[in-house]
């Protein structure tokens, strides 16, 4: 078979930006939609605050286990 | 670019690509009880700190309660207001309240123990060892999973893991395993690893602004000397972000066992 392509370096390092790439377009989803509803009804912005750490600490979850993952395999 | 930087010269900067071997510390005491190896090292000492500072904080805040607080009472109060009515109240009604001294308690200690990340000197936070948030995360997850079974009795509760309310039979052979990933095992292993790999990740951050700063400087290089500068920059920066990031990590650490404990209360779960 013939070689297409080689890394160098630290695989770790290429799995844990792939990783993070889900997790950073869903975090950024959370928090748009987080402006986007206290733009328009701004009395809703303290009650949605929860909901708001809840969900960023959810998806973040994703991208931090890519991270520990990239330590438990070196 | 014949001659390469003596990076090996100096000990701290012969450190620079920082690892996992930044989190073992040296082992001050050790012994042994019931055949278990103790080994009190740097983080073992900061844990009882942290846990006797909350002890004397709060009762301290407690003693000699007025109806005009000083300064000490309105921090105390303002802690345990902070967590009853921002996140006990808000996730579970006034059944909450049960709960709020538990939660301020885990708020508080975990704040403390990632506050030692940026305190000067000592600047390695106690949670970015996986066995402290472990034992916080069990802590919360016998305390839910205790919380729903003495509410709704084991059947009633498990059932309502196994059959999600209102869920029609055909689906259930995907349902049940995911709820029981999500609700029995996913939970506590994302709270340990949540809190965890944040503080880790912190900490290596800053290692990496510091320790890269300091082989910059060692460099031979004049523009790798300049360049350290902006180095040991985006470490003050990040110190600053880490703050930030401390204090959402116990917020959200918080607000998810009061999320599960709301789950575990709520009639339909």
């Amino acid at each position: 078979m013939t070689e297409l392509a080689e890394i160098n370096g630290s695989l770790s390092a290429i799995g844990y930006g792939l990783a993070a790439i889900g997790p950073g377009v869903g975090v950024g989803m959370v928090f748009a939609a987080y402006i986007k509803s206290s733009a328009r009804q701004p009395a809703s912005a303290k009650m949605n605050l929860p909901y708001l750490f809840l969900g960023m600490a959810l998806i973040e979850a994703l991208a931090l286990f890519g991270l520990a993952m990239g330590f438990a395999y070196t | 670019m014949t001659a390469r930087p003596a990076l090996e010269s100096t000990t701290l900067a012969s450190e620079f690509p920082p690892g996992l071997k930044d989190f073992n510390f040296k082992v001050l005491w050790e012994f042994q009880l019931l055949g278990i190896n103790f080994e009190i090292t740097k983080l073992t000492v900061l844990l009882w700190v942290s846990v006797l500072a909350l002890v004397v904080f709060f009762s301290l805040a407690v003693r000699n309660q007025k109806m005009v607080p000083g300064r000490l009472q309105f921090a105390g109060e303002s802690a345990y207001g902070f967590v009853r009515d921002g996140m006990a109240k808000p996730m579970m009604g006034e059944e909450g309240v049960r709960f709020a001294p538990y939660l301020t308690t885990l708020f508080c200690f975990i704040i403390v123990s990632n506050w030692w990340a940026i305190i000067p000197v000592v600047q390695i936070p106690t949670t970015a060892k996986i066995s402290l948030p472990v034992v916080l995360a069990l802590i919360s997850y016998v305390l839910f999973n205790w919380v729903g079974i003495r509410k709704h009795g084991v059947k009633k509760y498990f059932g309502g893991i196994f059959w999600p309310a209102g869920a029609p039979w055909w689906i259930l052979w995907l349902l049940t395993p995911i709820e029981i990933i999500s609700t029995l095992i996913a939970r506590p292993v994302t709270l340990a690893v949540r809190l965890f790999a944040n503080m880790f990740a912190g900490h290596m951050l800053l290692l990496v602004f510091t320790f890269g700063g300091v082989a910059l400087l060692n460099s031979d290089n004049f523009v790798n000397k300049t360049f350290s500068i902006f180095s040991f920059g985006m470490a003050i920066v990040m110190t600053i972000f880490e703050f930030m990031v401390q204090i959402i990590q116990a917020y959200v650490f918080t607000i998810l066992t009061a999320s599960y404990l709301q789950g575990a209360l709520a009639e339909e779960h």
